[in-house]
């Protein structure tokens, strides 16, 4: 072990660096000098809003070769003003989570595992199955001849983690194939 | 909520749920407003109060109706906000009984369907009539089966007309405000220790501290959450705090009101753009077989021309909304296309839907984003209702237990299901996180924001925004050609969309769709600047009138960001609120009659007699060249009827509601009622449930006996569900986070150290929770945070439970599922289930596994005698049920009602 000489005493370093709580560059080792915060480093920020709750805080994300580095909280935001919570702060985790899917799955009826089908594939037996069942579980009247124009046989549970915009398209496209079943978190 | 002197939060853990919104009460206790937590929980939001008053789970009718109570006798009421601004003064119809009469029932009351025929709560009109609904009287059987209390997210309910009586010196029995005096004069603070368990020195805090900081010069704020909404009446709660806010003159000021803290990113736009079975975007209601079998049977209930406010004008929010679904296909010869929406024919919410899974009448679900397998109540049978499906289709960024209960759920476990044997056809389809796709969330405020693309989604993942419009695609596809009348509506529908080079679709040409435009005329193909704009003529498109002005100038303005120090308070240029980016609605009330501040210090809104118009802090929520002092005729209908003190622009009369006439099916007033498990006796009324509550009398849906009856000592504690601040739902954005999993890595539950003396619980030991519906099981956390309350003599115990974990195997993190000893009792107004409040056994050690689990819940069963009729009559019998009302809740006690 080398000797360490006077001038390395934190004492000496607290007082010479102006650090005297010794709290900042006093103690600063080497190897933290030699990192640089992902934020300094990224290719561009974008401007988000927290997934979690419903206070609608204001995130910053930062990408580095077309991956998310890092999230934080947004200063601009006259909501949250940069501040975030356990959540909000862990959201680059959502993203990059090693748990995360990202591959289509399909389990076959009475089978025990999972099989791996393509995108196109699946949406398109799901394509199928919706007109299958539309077709098998159609009701254009009541009993009384009233107009019902509905199948009852589909149904759907989703949207308050989702987009506006796909709330419009869901329902859209659900009512307009008669399936009135569609429902979110806000019965719940 | 900054700019309030007073902040009640009350079934809300706001500093846990909702912590950087809490900020803005932080800011205003430094400002020297006193914050007041009223939970069965002592919590973070406690421990940050001025004080915390624990409260008995579902009780809070008591305590909100006593301050009521207080406000009126002690004259603390304010009277010019009232007299004007309310519907104090309106007369209401001779035939109107009370519940105070009539044992805790109001007139009208259908024992055969237990629902009421709301029609003898009308206001009264001149020479003897009543002021009904536009297209007649609804059952309120059906208005609950449609869950129609939805319908009032952007107005209130259509009244005939506006033509109302009134008696302006408040002394007619028949007025509102005599009503509402008379109906609380039994809810005094004697009633509130009985019920509540809270004493009277902390009733009579609470009452001053929201009285003497109410009136010209101070506001009070409520905040809740789902505190409030998951109760058997939880619609009554609110209302009743909105009774207490008019009554005080805190609706429409800065920092008034009563704050709905939402959990979900979006939860508001997906209400407002409903995936809801019950509604249409803006809350224009989805048409119902016998009541809408006509375009003009649907637009005369929804409003009529003769009543006041911009509801009047719905029949253009209507037909703009199918223009932009159907295009140039809705016409004047085919009614726009009305009969191209299908027809509800009663209850269709998501809960009604898992029945008639069980019934096989479902063959096909999509889970979007959502986990009812942990997060809806009655988890079992969320699970066996999915296993009755054909196909699944599960499109979430985790592997949830919604998508692997045929493997490794609770059933799989206990025997009942065998994956083998297990026909549904399961599709995990991956979805991309909120970086990987622009769109808007709408956030608790009405504030839409837009989120920009950071990243393309990784691997197959995709938005729901392209996975919906290529399924669209493709089922349009395959049905070209096809001459089936029903085919119809998809395939004439508006559904073209510009896509990236992903074929991701445009979410600002969705947006812009949403704004609506100008169809016709020199501005053809011009985004729509405000919903006034909008025609019944076809000339206009729009997706949802509330939203219009989002994409005014072809600018998305959900996206403006400047910066919130660079503006004032009320930051009109980042985001946009709905509507016509006002911040506080009906803000015309926070000046005086005359167009006057109240007072210079709650300055927000005010009439400029030179400019002759509204101006202020924020959009005026008013017509902005209205005078204070118009009176127009009332049966000129529509905005044109506004008189200039007629703040409630979207009320059919423009007054608060005190009352409300029309619109509730359970009742014209919040009233107390027990939970539909409880074990404390109702005090108010021999009727110890509300009678109009939504029961599903089922073998697998079992409820506890209550108070005095026999059996209510087998679940003798009251359970409530909640959230904490490191976990989101059930999970599905947080249990597969290993930061946020390392911070709160198991299930547990909080108990008192005196339930933990009684019980034999161990702290850090497991405890095993019983319900008639299932047991879970916990590790036991003993803290003087659970407070046993004294009710009536007796000692209530509560528990608090976490729901965010689930059982299954690809979580970081997983356990027992809270809503799993949950039945389903729902709140008639909104179809929302009772979670917040339910009946249960602990005992020390870990549960039972495979059959012996069954064998447990059904040993307990027997033990309390439960059948199907438990707890499930509309109006209490005392004789069958065995209920002597008593606030002791014990049948031999004896002390009887408090009159």
């Amino acid at each position: 072990m080398a000797s360490r000489s006077f001038l390395q005493w934190p004492v000496v370093r607290q007082l010479s660096t102006g650090d005297l709580l010794g709290r900042g560059p006093a103690v600063t080792s080497a190897k933290t000098k030699a990192i640089t915060p992902r934020t300094a480093t990224a290719d561009r920020v974008v401007q988000s809003v927290c997934p979690y709750c419903a206070v609608g805080c204001g995130q910053r994300v930062y990408v580095k070769d077309e991956k998310v580095v890092q999230i934080e909280g947004d200063p601009d935001s006259p909501i949250s003003r940069g501040r975030l919570c356990p959540k909000g702060s862990a959201s680059e985790q959502l993203v990059n989570s090693p748990g995360r899917q990202t591959k289509v799955l399909y389990r076959a009826p009475r089978s025990t595992e999972w099989e791996h089908l393509d995108l196109a594939t699946a949406v398109d037996m799901v394509a199928d199955r919706f007109i299958e069942t539309r077709r098998r579980t159609w009701q254009q009247e009541d009993e009384q001849g009233r107009l019902l124009r509905r199948t009852m046989g589909i149904a759907s549970l989703g949207g308050a983690t989702l987009d506006n915009e796909e709330n419009y398209l869901i329902k859209k496209l659900f009512t307009a194939a008669g399936a009135v079943q569609t429902e979110n978190q806000a019965r719940i | 909520m900054a700019n309030a002197d007073c902040i009640i939060i009350q079934g809300s853990n706001m500093a846990e749920c909702h912590p950087v919104g809490y900020q803005w009460v932080a800011e205003a206790k430094a400002r020297g407003a006193k914050v007041i937590h009223i939970d069965p929980r002592f919590t973070r939001t406690s421990a940050v109060s001025d004080k915390h008053i624990p409260i008995r789970a579902g009780s809070d009718v008591v305590l909100l109706g006593a301050l009521i109570n207080y406000v009126i006798t002690n004259d603390l009421w304010f009277k010019e906000y009232v007299g004007a601004y309310t519907n104090a003064a309106t007369l209401v119809h001779d035939d109107y009984r009370d519940a105070e009469d009539l044992g805790g029932l109001f007139s009208g009351f259908d024992p055969e369907k237990g629902a009421y025929d709301s029609s003898s709560w009308s206001y009264a009109e001149e020479e003897g009539g009543t002021i009904g609904e536009p297209s007649g009287p609804e059952h309120g059987a059906d208005a609950g089966a449609r869950a129609a209390g939805d319908l009032f997210g952007s107005g209130g309910p259509a009244l005939e007309h506006a033509e109302v009586q009134r008696d302006d010196t408040l002394q007619d029995p028949r007025t509102v405000f005599q009503i509402v005096k008379r109906h609380y004069a039994r809810y005094t603070p004697e009633m509130v220790e009985n019920m509540c368990g809270i004493k009277a020195a902390d009733f009579e805090y609470l009452a001053r501290a929201i009285t003497e900081n109410s009136g010209r010069e101070r506001t009070t704020c409520f905040a809740y959450a789902v505190g409030w909404t998951q109760h058997s009446l939880g619609a009554q709660f609110i209302r009743a705090a909105a009774i207490l806010q008019l009554l005080l003159g805190n609706v429409g000021r800065p920092g008034s009101g009563i704050m709905a803290l939402r959990g979900h990113a979006s939860i508001q736009g997906s209400t407002d753009i409903p995936t809801l079975f019950n509604l249409l975007p803006g809350y224009l209601p989805m048409p119902s077989a016998g009541r809408h079998d006509t375009l003009q049977e649907y637009l005369d209930a929804n409003a009529s021309k003769q009543q006041k406010g911009f509801w009047a004008d719905a029949d253009a929010y209507t037909i703009s909304l199918l223009k932009a679904w159907w295009g140039d296909a809705a016409t004047a010869e085919n009614n726009w296309a009305f009969d191209y929406l299908p027809r509800l024919t009663g209850a269709h919410g998501t809960y009604e839907t898992v029945m008639s899974m069980l019934r096989d009448e479902v063959e096909g679900y999509f889970l979007l984003g959502q986990n009812p397998a942990v997060g809806s109540a009655h988890g079992r049978m969320q699970r066996l209702g999915m296993s009755h499906l054909k196909w699944l289709v599960v499109r979430d960024l985790n592997m949830i237990e919604s998508a692997t209960w045929w493997k490794d759920g609770p059933e799989i476990e206990s025997g009942e299901l065998r994956t083998e044997d297990i026909e549904t056809e399961v599709f995990f389809l991956p979805a991309a996180t909120h970086v990987e796709k622009a769109g808007s969330f709408t956030q608790t405020q009405r504030l839409l924001q837009w989120r920009h693309q950071a990243v393309a989604p990784p691997g197959e993942c995709q938005s729901e925004l392209q996975f919906f419009y290529e399924l669209g695609q493709r089922i349009r596809a395959k049905l070209a050609g096809s001459d089936d009348d029903r085919d119809r509506p998809l395939l004439d529908l508006t559904w073209d969309y510009p896509t990236d080079e992903h074929g991701d679709p445009d979410p600002e040409a969705v947006l812009a769709e949403i704004n609506g435009r100008h169809l016709d005329g020199p501005d053809a193909g011009k985004p729509l600047s405000t919903y006034t704009e909008m025609r019944a003529d076809g000339s206009t498109s729009g997706g949802c009138w509330i939203y219009t002005g989002v994409y005014a100038d072809g600018v998305n303005h959900a996206a403006n960001r400047k910066p919130g120090r660079e503006q004032g308070p009320a930051a009109p240029e980042w985001g946009w609120a709905w509507p016509a980016n006002r911040r506080i609605l009906y803000n015309r009330a926070s000046a005086d009659p005359s167009g006057k501040p109240w007072s210079e210090r709650k300055k927000y809104i005010w009439w400029d007699e030179e400019q002759r118009r509204w101006v202020g802090d924020d959009v005026p929520d008013f017509p902005v060249d209205l005078a204070p002092g118009s009176k127009p005729d009332p049966a000129l209908g529509g905005p044109a009827a506004l008189s200039g003190d007629d703040p409630f622009i979207m009320q059919a009369d423009g007054k608060g509601w005190l009352f409300a006439p029309k619109g509730l099916v359970d009742g014209p007033l919040p009233t107390h009622y027990e939970a539909q498990e409880s074990p404390v006796a109702n005090g108010l009324y021999p009727q110890q449930q509300s009678p109009a509550r939504l029961v599903f009398p089922r073998k697998d849906n079992l409820s506890a006996p209550s108070a005095g009856t026999r059996g209510a000592d087998v679940y003798p504690f009251v359970f409530t569900t909640y959230r904490l601040t490191e976990h989101h739902t059930a999970g599905g954005m947080s249990r597969w986070l290993p930061y946020l999993s390392e911070l709160q890595p198991e299930m547990f539950c909080e108990v008192s150290p005196e339930l933990a003396a009684e019980r034999g619980l161990e702290p850090y030991g497991w405890a095993t929770i019983i319900s008639p519906r299932s047991a879970i099981e916990a590790k036991v956390l003993v803290t003087d945070r659970m407070r046993p309350l004294a009710v009536g003599g007796h000692t209530v115990h509560q528990i608090g439970l976490p729901y965010h974990w689930g059982v299954g195997n690809n979580a970081v993190v997983s356990g027992d599922a809270a809503n799993d000893l949950l039945g389903v009792t729902l709140d008639p107004n909104v179809q929302i289930q009772e979670s917040k409040v339910a009946s249960c056994d602990i005992r020390p050690g870990r549960r039972p596994r495979g059959e012996e689990l069954l064998a447990l819940v059904a040993e307990y069963q027997a033990r309390a005698g439960v059948t199907i009729e438990t707890g499930n009559r509309a109006i209490t019998d005392p004789e069958a049920e065995g209920i002597a009302p008593g606030p002791s809740g014990d049948a031999s006690a004896g002390d009887g009602p408090q009159t």
